[in-house]
């Protein structure tokens, strides 16, 4: 009896795990939270973390791909936004979320294309079996996490969008990373930790 | 039997010259649409043409409507393209021949809307949400579904 009891409760369990896995929905990591360790290859073959950059002051960390027409959209802000933060101790690391086999498209072959045809002035990672994806909780590109170094490690400051304009039309905008950027830097905390801006879903494999 | 003919021949004139109707809809319109409605379950999927998943997502909503179409359900395809692009709704609604209702998003401010639709979207897409008047109950998904995934959550929510 026992037994049956025990073999029904594990049962229950798998069930109530299986429902938890059909209903998953990603959810993004959150300020406050340490941002999560990777390394991952490069266009250029190398593997690239954290460690690589000793003096850099934090990251702007952005989940962005090929394929999808708002990250394109916003590829040229990216670059700009490396060439201001890169010199000042934060520099852009772009990591590719999808998986090749839904988007052929994002695969590493083509990421070396456009890195050196867009010439990426930063690394654009490949990141084999979504796993820094799935421990940052991206879910679409273009996805940014923004992370501090401090004594205590390496922290999430901000996550979300750019700007408040993508498509790159109007002069009032806000242009949240930067403003998050800028607070860190005179030693604040951003005034918005996390916005909400439209990208295409993360294409994850199952 | 000319006039018959000449009847389908005039219903074939009127229909695709009306072609597919997309309004811009505020999210307070949206609100107002949903309150005064006369259906209980709704779902209303939020897409743009530039999203290929969404793409490949829309029939599945064209087909539901189809085959439950008069169970008391109603579905809304809104559109988050920007609103220049309301011509390219147009074009591609009716390519699609998408027989639900189709509206383009009037609204420019993300940050808002998306926390507005709700608090748990970040803003990827495609995204849907499910609402059953009587019941008071919503569901919001950030994915994108297959044909049998909208069809299982649909029968739990009518």
């Amino acid at each position: 009896m026992k037994h049956l009891n025990n073999m029904k409760t594990c049962l229950s369990t798998i069930l109530m795990f299986l429902s938890l896995l059909v209903n998953a929905q990603v959810k993004p990591i959150t300020p406050g939270q340490p941002a999560p360790e990777f390394n991952l290859k490069n266009v250029d073959n190398k593997m690239v973390s954290f460690n690589d950059y000793p003096t850099a002051k934090g990251f702007i960390i952005v989940f962005t791909c090929n394929t999808c027409p708002y990250a394109q959209g916003y590829e040229q802000r990216i670059i700009k936004l490396n060439e201001k933060f890169q010199p000042l101790g934060y520099p852009v690391i772009a990591i590719n979320p999808n998986d090749p086999k839904l988007s052929p498209g994002d695969s590493f072959e083509k990421m070396q294309e456009r890195a050196k045809s867009k010439k990426y002035p930063f690394p654009y990672l490949f990141d084999q079996g979504q796993t820094a994806t799935d421990l940052y909780g991206a879910t679409k590109t273009p996805h940014i996490f923004l992370a501090q170094r401090t004594g205590k490690g390496i922290t999430i400051e901000y996550t979300g969008g750019i700007d408040s304009d993508p498509e790159g039309t109007d002069l009032q905008k806000t242009n949240y990373l930067e403003e998050a950027v800028g607070a860190l830097l005179s030693g604040k905390k951003p005034a918005s930790t996390v916005t909400k801006a439209i990208g295409c879903t993360v294409r994850r494999g199952r | 039997m000319i006039k018959i003919f000449t009847a389908l021949l005039f219903f074939c004139l009127i229909f695709p010259a009306k072609g597919q109707q997309v309004k811009l809809i505020s999210l307070t319109e949206l609100d107002k649409r949903l309150e005064g409605g006369k259906d209980t379950t709704y779902i209303i999927n939020f897409w743009a043409t530039w999203c290929a998943p969404c793409l490949k997502e829309l029939p599945h909503f064209e087909k539901l409507r189809k085959e439950h179409g008069k169970e008391k359900l109603k579905i809304l395809l809104v559109s988050v393209d920007f609103q220049s692009k309301l011509n390219s709704v147009k074009t591609l609604s009716k390519r699609l021949n998408l027989k639900n209702e189709v509206f383009l998003l009037n609204e420019k401010n993300q940050q808002e809307y998306i926390d507005k639709i709700d608090k748990n979207w970040s803003g990827a897409l495609p995204a849907t949400l499910l609402l059953n008047k009587s019941k008071t109950r919503g569901e919001f998904y950030e994915k994108e579904f297959t044909y049998s995934e909208l069809l299982r959550t649909y029968e739990t929510f009518k």
